[in-house]
């Protein structure tokens, strides 16, 4: 690959990165690829364990239901604040802009841990359901596939406000002007002009988040309380718990594809969009 | 400017979110504050005792001490590899920089868990040779926090590098000068903010990374997240509450401090 033609300086400088991560991700990834083809036994008998597995095809079917559901209440609640943040007063721009970077930059720990004290037994809303007599026996909140999908909608929100919030500053201010010189009310401009010529950046962030929610492990693990597991905590029950590597390794080179398949996707079709912009 | 803003209806779906939002992170306050050693509301009096148990058991202060390490060491290398990388790729464009940029931002794209299991993969067997880096050792942790956050710092060295004027680095090699001396005099001076930046962010990936560290480290090595998650997995400790708060108001304070600095420097 380094020919004659590349300077000695550019190899210098470029190859310290290249190898480290050679080395320490690019070769140990075909290990891992390796461990999925020959434990317990060489051949690809785990991955047609995937294939039949019922256990292996339920927790990917409600890793697909769930990721489905966080993308549209995340996309939702973020074109909602979104707004807000480009288009609001600088006072309300301000409030907004908090709302979306403290959350944004607090731990994924701490704040499944904060749903964990509103939601849990114990918690803030059962405590208060309680002693306001409303239920006498606590709300089943966390542990379960609701507390999941609160848990993951609630750190994906930022995620997917970037992409929209992006899509709203770049849309031509002349447009709403024109469209409001020709009578169109607020919410008719809103509907019809605003919302379809955002819809790019909807679509760009649904599937940063459906990619990203994909391979979640805390949150998951955390508010799902080992009952409602995901593809990712599959991995790590099977390479600490009931030690299967080769199942392990085959999860997560096929989380590998499907994610890289999905991205490709992500990468064709904001391309044409920049162009066009 | 313009006269097209949010309506009613817009504002409270907003509130609402902004909401939802802030919830959790108002939940943990009041959780901090219990005088019991389980999760539970304060019921009349308070107490900062986990607050206390912050400082004085030592598995919290030897964690915080211990990610605080790992991020500083990991973050630094990060950023002097992504630093090296960036430059190469600016000032010599080499034929293949399209794929040698998307190679070295793998670890971003894939799913933490496979990066998690690749790297204990790599943990694993260096333990049979070179033990000191090997599974559940501290130089372990960061050679697994520089391959995920070196990605980030790429991104960012990238994007400061593509704002320079090429010119000022044309006339330096017009005047005569080295490779090293366009480097060292030219282009870092001018993408010091970006460097800065690369370097912060990999210490804050380094500071909350779990998802790899819950992978490679188990009794040894306890950063303050592998500490968390062991306290919120087992019986819920309400000592994470007060660590949360307190990592909660550092990073009010921070964003604060950056907005009111954008400001200043937005007027001037």
């Amino acid at each position: 690959m380094l020919g004659r033609s590349i300077h000695p300086g550019a190899a210098l400088l470029l190859a310290p990165l290249l190898v480290f991560l050679g080395l320490a991700y690019g070769i140990p990834f075909l290990g891992v690829v390796k461990w999925s083809v020959t434990l317990p036994e060489p051949g690809l008998g785990q991955y047609g364990a995937l294939l039949t597995d019922p256990l292996v095809q339920s927790v990917f079917v409600r890793t697909f239901r769930i990721c489905a559901l966080v993308t549209v209440a995340s996309v939702a609640a973020a074109y909602a604040i979104a707004y807000v943040w480009v288009r609001g007063t600088p006072g309300q721009r301000l409030a907004a802009e908090y709302c979306i970077l403290v959350p944004f930059w607090i731990s994924v720990l701490t704040r499944a841990f904060g749903w964990v004290a509103l939601l849990s037994n114990q918690g803030l809303i059962n405590t208060w359901l309680r002693a306001t007599g409303i239920l006498s026996e606590p709300l089943m909140l966390v542990r379960n596939e609701f507390g999941v999908v609160v848990g993951m909608t609630h750190f994906l929100i930022p995620f997917a406000v970037f992409p929209i919030a992006s899509a709203m500053r770049s849309l031509d201010e002349r447009v709403l002007l024109a469209a409001r010189g020709m009578g169109a009310g607020r919410t008719r401009i809103f509907w019809s002009i605003f919302v379809p010529m955002t819809m790019p950046g909807v679509i760009g962030s649904a599937l940063i988040v459906f990619v990203f929610a994909l391979g979640f492990f805390v949150t998951p693990a955390i508010l799902g309380g080992g009952r409602s597991v995901m593809v990712a905590e599959l991995v790590y029950l099977r390479i600490f718990q009931s030690p299967d590597w080769g199942l392990g390794a085959a999860i997560s080179i096929t989380l590998v594809v499907i994610v890289g398949l999905l991205s490709a996707a992500l990468f064709r079709y904001l391309k044409p969009a920049q162009m066009a912009g | 400017m313009s006269g097209y803003r949010p309506g009613p209806v817009a504002l409270l779906a907003a509130l609402a979110v902004a909401v939802f939002l802030l919830m959790p992170l108002l939940a943990v306050v009041p959780v901090s504050f219990t005088p019991a050693r389980m999760l539970s509301m304060p019921t009349g009096a308070l107490s900062l005792r986990h607050y206390r148990s912050l400082v004085e058991d030592p598995r919290w202060l030897a964690s915080i001490l211990l990610s605080l390490r790992v991020g500083i060491v990991s973050s630094t290398l990060a950023t002097l590899l992504a630093l090296a990388f960036g430059l190469g790729i600016w000032m010599f464009r080499p034929r293949f920089a399209a794929a040698l940029v998307g190679f070295v931002l793998l670890p971003m794209i894939v799913p933490p868990v496979v990066s998690a299991i690749t790297i204990y993969f790599l943990l694993t067997s260096l333990s049979g040779f070179a033990g000191a880096i090997g599974y559940d050792t501290w130089p372990g942790v960061v050679l697994a926090h520089v391959v995920v956050t070196v990605p980030f710092a790429v991104v960012l060295i990238l994007v400061a590098l593509s704002q320079v004027d090429r010119r000022i680095d044309l006339a330096a090699r017009g005047l005569g000068a080295s490779t090293w001396e366009r480097a060292t005099k030219v282009i870092i001076p001018n993408i010091r903010f970006g460097i800065a930046t690369a370097w912060l962010l990999s210490f804050v990936l380094s500071w909350e990374e779990i998802g790899v560290t819950l992978f490679i480290t188990s009794v040894n090595a306890i950063t303050l997240p592998r500490l968390m998650w062991m306290g919120l997995r087992d019986n819920i400790d309400p000592a994470i509450a007060a660590i949360s708060v307190i990592l909660i108001l550092i990073t009010v304070t921070v964003l604060t401090a950056r907005i009111v600095y954008r400001r200043a420097r937005g007027r001037t």
